[in-house]
């Protein structure tokens, strides 16, 4: 295959895939939606869980995006330092979105700022967002495929707090995000938490916790201990779907984290919505490929 | 039990009988609107060129796909977050007479002394079932102020039982999520306390 066939390729691929995760939901949070629905008796929780089941049912059926937002469309790329297409694949993106967007169709979601114009092809300076990794000896590449809607996207928040204020404080900080924003963010959400250096590193981990599969642990011990004591003690307070109150409030919280300044606690909070729309998709060298979110998917 | 149905235009007595958390349903004209529509009335003076008196507006901004006929076809329209409109709302109740917002999560004390003075109320849809609520759309009258873009127009939708509709804000001061707020505030303390126990990592 010629470098341009492959190019146009990986292209269609990639719009096709970006399409298709504004349709359905990842495999893990269908699964945690529907064993979060059986723990409801308000009546109202159970209401807005029935107008979700009804809901995804018929984008799947319509082939149509579940939701009206479909965000800003954000690429979490992991590359092998061999990855044939390396050099390309900024622009392959950047063209995957101007077809996702004609194929879903998207909502015209790319507004440049200081002009303050729809750019109507979600395109835009610097957007699709790409965030890289590069992996040395290996030729394929992973990529993460994130709609980042208005409403989960409000909520963020980062910070830098001093050490006294220790874990404490980053167990305050993630409850007065989730039980203030985070209410109108479409609860059942998934809670992103980054615990680093300072205020972008956080924010960057929260974002790529909240791409970690729903019910995975951090490595760590004691950040594993703090992701179920967080997830425990926000569904405690009972949010339920949209707010409405119910029998939890999260699908769960993720933490990532790096080394720190020994003065500096940079802490910063990611959410994703009930329909948190990400996508996971592994390229080989030759472009075959295996969808990780979706199984069974065909595009 | 039947379904509570409101019709546009809607009258202050079809709304005096609402509480927070009676759930209804909407047929007749509702029209979108949302950041910038709410900032060139309030901020800029410029008319609305939809007259939404007694009428209902929708916090959202929906995927339309223009058919070969040139009329619109909606994909997915679901509320956007209420709470942006917050700064505007009371003054655009007063200034257009509208009687039903319908948006996604809480409204602050500004929109709830708004919908008291002038009897309106403020209701969810439940946030991310955009493909549900377009199937309840049945067709796209008008667009007005298409300079905006597909998400700030104004989309005039003719709906049949659009909802459910829970009711956030009533007509008499209550607020569903306002008071939701407090019972979570209230919960959260004793979470906290007992979690922060158990995360004193730095010895």
């Amino acid at each position: 295959m010629n470098k341009d066939q492959s190019v146009q390729d990986m292209t269609d691929t990639m719009a096709k895939f970006t399409s298709y995760i504004g349709k359905r939901l990842p495999n893990d949070v269908k699964d945690k939606l529907a064993e979060l629905r059986t723990f409801e008796t308000n009546p109202l929780a159970k209401a807005v869980y029935t107008s979700m089941a009804e809901n995804q049912e018929a984008a799947d059926k319509l082939d149509r995006p579940s939701c009206q937002d479909t965000g800003v469309i954000q690429y979490f790329i992991k590359a092998g330092a061999r990855f044939p297409l390396l050099g390309e694949l900024e622009e392959i993106l950047r063209h995957a979105t101007e077809g996702a967007t004609r194929m879903g169709p998207l909502r015209h979601n790319a507004v440049e700022t200081f002009e303050e114009k729809n750019t109507g092809t979600n395109t835009g300076t610097n957007i699709p967002w790409l965030d890289w990794e590069i992996v040395p000896d290996d030729d394929g590449a992973t990529i993460d495929v994130y709609m980042a809607g208005g409403g989960c996207t409000l909520p963020g928040k980062a910070t830098v707090l001093m050490p006294g204020q220790g874990y404490e404080g980053v167990t305050d900080f993630v409850f007065d995000v989730i039980t203030s924003r985070g209410i109108n963010a479409c609860p059942p959400l998934l809670v992103g938490v980054g615990v680093s250096t300072s205020a972008e590193t956080a924010a960057r981990l929260s974002k790529r916790a909240i791409l970690r599969e729903v019910g995975s642990s951090n490595a760590n011990e004691n950040a594993a201990k703090m992701e179920k004591l967080l997830e425990e003690g926000l569904n405690e307070v009972g949010i339920g779907p949209q707010g409405l109150t119910g029998a939890n409030s999260v699908m769960g919280v993720n933490i990532e984290s790096s080394a720190r300044h020994p003065s500096t606690i940079g802490v910063a909070v990611s959410t994703g919505c009930w329909a948190h729309r990400r996508g996971k998709i592994r390229f080989n060298a030759d472009l075959s490929y295996e969808i990780i979110s979706h199984k069974g998917a065909v595009l | 039990m039947t379904k509570k149905i409101l019709s546009t235009p809607i009258k202050d007595e079809d709304l005096e009988d609402l509480n927070v958390g009676d759930v209804v349903y909407l047929t007749g004209h509702l029209v979108t609107c949302r950041d910038v529509a709410h900032r060139r009335l309030i901020e800029l003076k410029q008319e609305l060129p939809v007259d939404v008196r007694g009428g209902a507006i929708f916090h959202a901004g929906p995927i339309v796909r223009k058919k070969e006929d040139g009329k619109f076809e909606m994909v997915s329209i679901g509320p956007t977050t209420s709470m942006r409109m917050e700064k505007f709302e009371r003054q655009f109740i007063a200034e257009t007479g509208v009687k039903l917002i319908v948006g996604k999560g809480g409204m602050g004390p500004e929109t709830t002394a708004g919908c008291k003075e002038n009897k309106a109320v403020h209701a969810i849809f439940p946030g991310g079932c955009a493909v549900l609520a377009a199937t309840l759309v049945e067709e796209i009258e008008r667009a007005e102020w298409q300079d905006l873009g597909m998400p700030e127009t104004l989309w005039v939708n003719r709906v049949r039982e659009f909802g459910p509709l829970i009711i956030s804000i009533d007509t008499k001061g209550n607020n569903l999520i306002e008071q939701n707020k407090a019972i979570f505030n209230e919960k959260k303390t004793s979470a906290i306390d007992r979690i922060k126990s158990q995360v004193r990592f730095i010895k």
